[in-house]
């Protein structure tokens, strides 16, 4: 079962990911964006460890739901309401419960992924964040590892595909032969949410 | 200061462009062509909060607070994280005021067309119509 404490630990290990891997994110944005996903992104998980330590919500869904908001408020970019509507939609899915199964987390991530689909209009294919949450959430099933897997993978197969969402999608074939930034810091946030299950796991036996 | 009608049946209108100086001119022009007499309340929520280009949830809240008089908010935001923030903040409910609402409108062309026909006194059905057939004017 996962509690809050796992979901705090998910949002913190993506804050610390996001900070480590902030630079490569805002090189990733320089040809094909605005050169500011990776500090965006930044602002945004800080202020979510923050408010998270300060507000210290007691059930899954609720820290979900505090961490979108964050992100919506803070982030100022983009990835600010396409990211807290994942995080928020997630929560509302998981409700009130103090503890969560690995099938209910994997429905309500789905849930989530689907409202930023409808919130962006982006489709799977249309080398966005998507690329790499849909599979994710498909793996997801099978086990924590295959879904980081996927996620990266899912990352990594936007290179060759042709922007047709955001500010990338102007620049039209000249977007091909980049990585997505919006599905590589996806791909971390997925990476972060396995390093919360082992950590989990491990403390478990 | 310009002047903005006293009454409280105007729609409200917010304006959210990624640039503090786009957003502020374009409600200048806007209530600069909405003629002679007071216009209805139009506020400007662009850029972040340190002066920067992109979209602050806080200021779009706090704009469309300030211009609510109870007949309802327009909002018209110019692309990308603009829209995006400002549709986020209408799902979640309680962060805008209730009759708020994202018109789907060319950033320019639907202000002025906005503003023009709250200060008649249109109802908010009616703003957005006329902000949304702004699209239908061709330049050739």
């Amino acid at each position: 079962m996962l509690d809050a404490d796992f979901f705090r630990r998910w949002m913190n290990d993506t804050a610390a990911a996001v900070d480590r891997e902030a630079e490569r994110l805002t090189a990733l944005d320089s040809p094909i964006g605005d050169a500011d996903h990776g500090s965006n992104l930044q602002r945004g998980f800080n202020a979510v460890v923050a408010t998270l330590k300060k507000e210290s919500p007691e059930t899954p869904g609720a820290v979900l739901v505090l961490a979108g908001r964050q992100l919506i408020s803070t982030v100022g970019g983009a990835s600010g309401p396409l990211y807290g509507t994942l995080l928020r939609r997630t929560g509302k899915a998981l409700g009130e419960a103090e503890e969560v199964t690995e099938e209910q987390l994997t429905g309500a991530l789905r849930t989530g992924v689907d409202a930023v689909m409808t919130l962006g209009g982006a489709a799977p294919g249309d080398k966005t964040m998507i690329d790499a949450l849909m599979p994710a959430v498909d793996a997801l099933g099978d086990s924590f590892a295959a879904a980081r897997a996927a996620a990266e993978q899912g990352a990594e197969a936007t290179t060759p595909m042709q922007a047709r969402k955001g500010r990338a999608s102007y620049l039209g074939e000249r977007s091909i032969g980049h990585q997505d930034p919006g599905a590589t810091s996806s791909a971390l946030l997925i990476a972060a949410l396995v390093e919360a299950a082992e950590a989990a796991e491990a403390a478990g036996e | 200061m310009d002047a903005t009608d006293a009454r409280n049946d105007l729609v409200g209108i917010v304006l959210v462009s990624h640039s503090a100086a786009v957003a502020s001119s374009v409600v200048e022009l806007a209530k600069g062509l909405a003629g002679g007499g007071p216009t209805a309340p139009v506020a400007p929520a662009g850029g972040t909060p340190d002066g920067g280009l992109g979209t602050s949830a806080e200021l779009v809240s706090a704009a469309a607070a300030a211009v609510d008089r109870g007949a309802g908010v327009a909002i018209l935001a110019d692309l990308g994280s603009a829209v995006l923030t400002v549709k986020a903040l209408l799902t979640e409910g309680d962060e805008l005021p209730a009759g708020a609402r994202l018109v789907d409108a060319p950033f320019v062309e639907g202000a002025v067309a906005a503003v023009v026909t709250a200060s008649a006194g249109a109802d908010l059905a009616a703003v957005e119509a006329a902000a949304t057939e702004a699209y239908a004017y061709r330049k050739e």
